[in-house]
């Protein structure tokens, strides 16, 4: 089968791979239909992310059609459409129990900080990804949901992370109604949190980034504010002066370890790596927070530490809440969402793209050429 | 695990008197039943066959039910995760050596792809077609610097040994 295949930093291929077998009782094995290039991607396309083997196919955002089930398999059988979490879950351990599917206990044996994720590493389980013709989908009858009839599989292959990540990116953040919410980053998952921040009554949400066209795209995809952080002198006190010198009640950093805008960061921490990534974000997201306030993180980091204002956090009394999507649990509301017209996820999806041209396809996202959000990468078989 | 916390608190004056439950930071992301303080006593479900090397962090006690089987270490890059796994996630000597062993893990890439015959086409992996669509005065730009900089190199390098 077709598949990417990750030769080092900034350096991928399509090439010819075994397909996946049924290894596990519980295992699907699902024949890839749409599958998404995402920001976190970037992480491990850069060669950031500690335990990326080379040979490794990533991909963690896809649909597909079942083609063969173990023979524990109950809910699904082959011949359905699927929309498979980017989180791998057991449905069985505490966590899963109590709806943390992200952090799921039996499916990461490498690290125990993060549940297994598809494609995303050994640091998250080892799993081949999804940028391929075919993947093997481990719990199968946990994650994995039947996609509606006369759903777009443009809209479900975003409900497999950019949504749900970008709506509990909202959630974590307790928006009270009338909060200003403001949001650093306007890539796929900041874009859908300024969405999903009106949904929980946010009465004012701001997105600052510093690519124009993406802040563009915000401003009328989401009726926000949005602001380029390079016009301001330090986007600190741009939130502090906006309102009224308090801060604001909510701030959400969606935008993780390829942050620009501070030269110290990017270079100890995405040049030399001497910290897990750029925490440019994050400190902002801290100072810029009222006093009391809460800052929601969903952009992702590295395993190891980060410069960030810890005192900040303190002092000021702040509640930090952060954790990767509970897809699964968020995943009953967001399709009525989409079936009732509240949230577009399609409208983001910009470059639609042969898988045979992954190499493109990333080099594309990661340089934001062309005005790229969101590349859909679509195999053979599915065209 | 046995949970040590004793059940009977009432030696204790004032045990529990504020607690609040629905004071959950946690809520709505989880749906709190603190089972975890039974520890690791869930049913398991069946186990994956462990036919692969198949590290585990030192940090649990065993492999989880299922598990990855994409590229199980090999090689010297192999033999630097099999050092970083007997350090916990807590140690620079676990996240550290698997960065290095990464990048070993590249050049033994070049090597494998030699060795079975094929040349990388290093310009392809890097996506520089689309540099050449969308981005081609910066595609330029780049192979100029990068030409500049071989050449001064070459030139500084045949100084060297013609002085």
């Amino acid at each position: 089968m077709l598949a990417m295949n990750y030769r080092g930093p900034q350096r991928v291929r399509i090439d010819e791979k075994p397909e996946p077998k049924i290894l596990h009782p519980q295992d699907a094995i699902v024949r890839v239909t749409r599958s998404c290039i995402c920001g976190s991607d970037l992480h491990l396309y850069n060669g950031n992310v500690p335990d990326t083997r080379v040979g490794m196919t990533f991909g963690h955002e896809f649909i597909g059609e079942v083609i063969e089930i173990g023979s524990e398999i109950q809910k699904l059988k082959v011949g359905d459409m699927v929309i498979v979490p980017f989180n791998i879950a057991c449905g069985k351990c505490h966590f899963c129990k109590q709806g943390l599917f992200g952090n799921c206990h039996e499916s990461n044996s490498q690290a125990t900080a993060v549940g297994g994720i598809f494609g995303y590493s050994h640091t998250a389980g080892g799993y081949d990804g999804g940028q391929a013709e075919y993947v093997r989908v481990p719990y199968a009858d946990v994650g994995p949901t039947v996609i509606p009839p006369g759903m777009d599989p443009d809209d479900a292959v975003l409900l497999t992370d950019v949504v749900p990540t970008g709506y509990q990116a909202a959630e974590m953040g307790g928006i009270q109604k009338g909060d200003t919410v403001v949001i650093f980053g306007a890539g796929p998952i900041g874009i859908m949190a300024a969405r999903c921040s009106w949904l929980f009554g946010a009465g004012r949400v701001i997105v600052i980034d510093k690519v124009e066209y993406r802040l563009e795209f915000v401003r009328n995809y989401a009726n926000c504010e949005a602001y380029n952080y390079e016009e301001m002198d330090d986007p600190v006190v741009f939130v502090k002066k906006t309102t009224d010198w308090m801060g604001a009640d909510v701030v959400i950093d969606a935008v993780g370890a390829e942050a620009t805008g501070n030269v110290m960061q990017t270079i100890t921490g995405r040049k030399l790596l001497l910290q897990a990534g750029s925490a440019t974000a994050a400190h902002w997201a801290v100072n810029s927070v009222k006093k009391g306030g809460i800052v929601s993180i969903v952009g992702i980091y590295g395993p190891t530490d980060n410069l960030f204002p810890l005192g900040n956090v303190v002092n000021k009394g702040i509640t930090i809440r952060a954790n990767q999507a509970s897809v699964k649990r968020l995943l009953p509301r967001l399709i009525d969402h989409v079936q009732n017209g509240i949230l577009n996820p399609k409208a983001l999806i910009t470059h639609r793209v042969p898988l045979e041209d992954v190499a493109d396809a990333y080099h594309i996202f990661s340089e934001k050429l062309d005005n790229c959000i969101k590349p859909v990468m679509i195999p053979p078989s599915a065209r | 695990m046995e949970n040590k916390t004793p059940k009977d608190y009432s030696h204790i004056k004032g045990w529990g008197i504020d607690a609040d439950p629905k004071n959950d930071p946690t809520y709505p992301m989880k749906h709190r039943t603190d089972a975890e303080q039974e520890g690791y006593s869930w049913e398991r479900p069946t186990l994956q066959d462990v036919d692969i090397e198949v590290l585990h962090s030192i940090e649990r006690p065993n492999v989880t039910a299922v598990f990855g089987t994409s590229m199980p270490p090999s090689g010297l890059s192999g033999m630097i995760r099999r050092f970083a796994f007997k350090h916990s996630e807590n140690s620079y000597l676990h996240w550290l050596p698997l960065l290095m062993a990464d990048r070993v893990n590249v050049v033994e890439g070049v090597l494998d792809d030699f060795a079975k015959g094929t040349v990388p086409n290093i310009f392809a992996e890097k996506g520089w077609k689309a540099d050449w669509e969308h981005n081609r005065s910066g595609l330029i730009q780049k192979v100029g610097i990068m030409a500049l900089v071989t050449t001064a190199a070459v030139l500084l390098l045949t100084r060297k040994k013609n002085s």
